[in-house]
């Protein structure tokens, strides 16, 4: 079914940097998993609907904690900041 | 003392009897991890002054006779599992200085009950891999042979337990890697319901399959730990209520057709012997249909790391951990994560990227997450005529350091029995069952029992027979 996977690509989708020479690798490898991974394809059926054991279950939005209190904790771990801010490099930008 | 031999149970009763306290115990395996752990590699950091304040405060509540069942009991953590203000790196350089800013539940748990934090564990990168070997600060070496792997991912935590460093640990367990390393360890694992343990302030890997469990000399050991860290919990959005633990009957079922290739002749051989001495204890061993479980392993490397790849976007270089400068802030994010991440990381990362990408999320993704379906429909049905299902750990013993390390598929074929009780869901043990001898060393076998969802007491009612038997 893989042909061919155009690892650069991904490795922009996920925000990777890759080395050329681990992009010749990965290119071998990925595949090789792929393939053996798409044995699912030879699966017939479906299971009919089972009622999960465990679904997701948020808190009430309720008693919230004294705000600011774990700010600095928080702000001491980024690695750049400005004041009560993170800073980061500017994410919008002028088209050159 | 004899810490090659000493359990939660024992420590506990001598401990309020005062034959030792547990400052003296607690030094003991300081001084233990002191003599050994430069071969072994068990711990990424060990926390001897916290320690022994720890343990000073339990022996003062012993004094008041207000000892919990592991006051004063000396464990190891693994890297994953937050403790407020200690390093917590995942045995990754993403998160090399990273500090915790909150306690995992399991540890504000264990802090109640004054348990004692030897240090933390070595572990693969982020949880991912069977041997150790993938932590960005060195692999973990098999205390029952230096040349060989823990197993992993928690082989940190097994190999601190096995190797007398730490009377019983925590690790985590996302397709085999709390069971796997205790089996390759020679101690017991167990990976818990999903949803019985609490997961807030573990690291998430594959967030639907990651449960914390013990590492233990005992099957009674683990049990106490399991009751000590379990429970609903309302900050983690897919804890069970509580339970009971309940014993049922004596039908064990075995997927021989599972089982009939792939498997190391002396694995085999122990999983046979251990079905005898249960039939011989009075149960009943019979055949289960499970025509699905072939396409649990591909199905796994098809979730976890989709789950891995949407997880670990959160590692970015900007609110935390690892950061490196770049002009703009796309190549921050790059080059922190292809500095910070190793290379397991990477590749499951990108294979994650594939399997949800526009155009094969459907034939991959999607069509996992069916088959998983049928899977848990499988153990379903098995469950309606047998008590527990029994699989070995692992395929073969521990393997030699090195030995899988260029062959990602070959690692991956480690974990084909330990998969499946997570992509269903239900708990799963490794008790210790033999051994096989390669090299002129006795390397210690696991054997696995599955149980229905709940189903921890079962599990314990037999490995406690397993254990009685050897």
């Amino acid at each position: 079914m893989t042909q061919k996977v155009d690892v650069r690509a991904l490795a922009n989708l996920a925000r990777l940097e890759v080395s050329d020479e681990e992009l010749a690798r990965l290119e071998k490898e990925i595949p090789a998993i792929l393939g053996f991974v798409e044995t699912i394809q030879a699966v017939s059926g479906a299971a009919g609907e089972v009622a999960p054991e465990v679904r997701n279950v948020m808190r009430e939005d309720v008693n919230p904690h004294e705000s600011g209190i774990h700010t600095e904790e928080l702000l001491s771990a980024a690695p750049s900041r400005k004041g009560d801010l993170v800073a980061v490099k500017q994410v919008l930008s002028r088209k050159k | 003392m004899d810490l090659s031999s000493l359990t939660i149970a024992a420590a506990r009763k001598a401990l309020d009897a005062k034959d030792f306290s547990s400052l003296e115990l607690t030094n003991a395996y300081v001084q233990n991890i002191a003599a050994r752990d430069k071969e072994i590699h068990a711990y990424l950091e060990v926390w001897e002054d916290s320690a022994r304040a720890e343990a000073k405060a339990a022996d003062e509540r012993i004094a008041k006779g207000d000892a919990k069942p592991l006051t004063g009991i000396p464990l190891a953590i693994k890297d994953n599992i937050l403790i407020k203000g200690r390093v917590a790196s995942s045995a990754s350089k993403i998160l090399e200085n990273y500090r915790a800013s909150y306690d995992a539940t399991v540890i504000t748990k264990l802090k109640e009950q004054g348990a004692v934090f030897l240090g933390r564990t070595n572990m693969d990168e982020f949880a991912m891999g069977s041997s150790t070997e993938n932590s960005a600060f060195g692999p973990t070496r098999n205390p029952a042979d230096t040349s060989r792997v823990p197993g992993g991912s928690s082989g940190g935590s097994a190999a601190a337990v096995s190797g007398s460093m730490a009377l019983a640990a925590l690790g985590s367990d996302t397709g085999g890697s709390i069971r796997q390393p205790a089996s390759h360890c020679g101690i017991v694992g167990l990976k818990t319901t999903y949803g019985s343990v609490s997961r807030f302030g573990l690291m998430p890997m594959g967030s639907s399959l990651d449960q914390i469990g013990p590492l233990t000399r005992t099957v009674e050991d683990a049990r106490i730990l399991f009751d000590a860290i379990r429970g609903n919990d309302t900050y983690d959005s897919t804890s069970l209520p509580d339970y009971p633990l309940k014993e049922k009957g004596k039908v064990v079922g075995v997927p021989r057709a599972f089982m009939k290739e792939g498997v190391d002749d002396g694995v085999k051989s122990v999983f046979e012997k251990t079905l005898e001495a249960l039939v011989k204890g009075g149960y009943e061993v019979r055949d289960v249909d499970m025509p699905n479980l072939p396409y649990a392993l591909p199905v796994y490397y098809i979730i976890c790391p989709a789950e891995v790849s949407t997880n670990l976007a959160r590692y970015d270089g900007i609110r935390y951990g690892l950061s490196s400068p770049a002009d703009t802030i796309h190549e921050v994010y790059t080059k922190t994560r292809g500095i910070g991440f190793g290379p397991e990381v990477r590749r499951r990362i990108l294979i994650g990227t594939f399997v949800l990408s526009s155009g094969y999320a459907d034939a991959y993704y999607r069509k996992a997450r069916d088959v998983r379906n049928l899977i848990r429909a499988d153990f379903e049905r098995a469950f309606d005529s047998v008590d527990a299902i029994a699989l070995p750990t692992a395929p073969g013993p521990a393997f030699k350091i090195g030995e899988k390390t260029n062959d990602p598929l070959a690692m991956y074929l480690e974990d084909i029995f330990s998969v499946t009780p997570n992509l269903a869901g239900v708990p799963a043990i490794s008790v210790p069952a033999g051994s096989v001898e390669r090299d002129d060393k006795e390397l210690p076998v696991g054997f696995q029992l599955v149980g229905p969802m709940r189903g921890e007491g079962t599990l314990f009612t037999i490995a406690k027979d397993i254990e009685k038997s050897r």
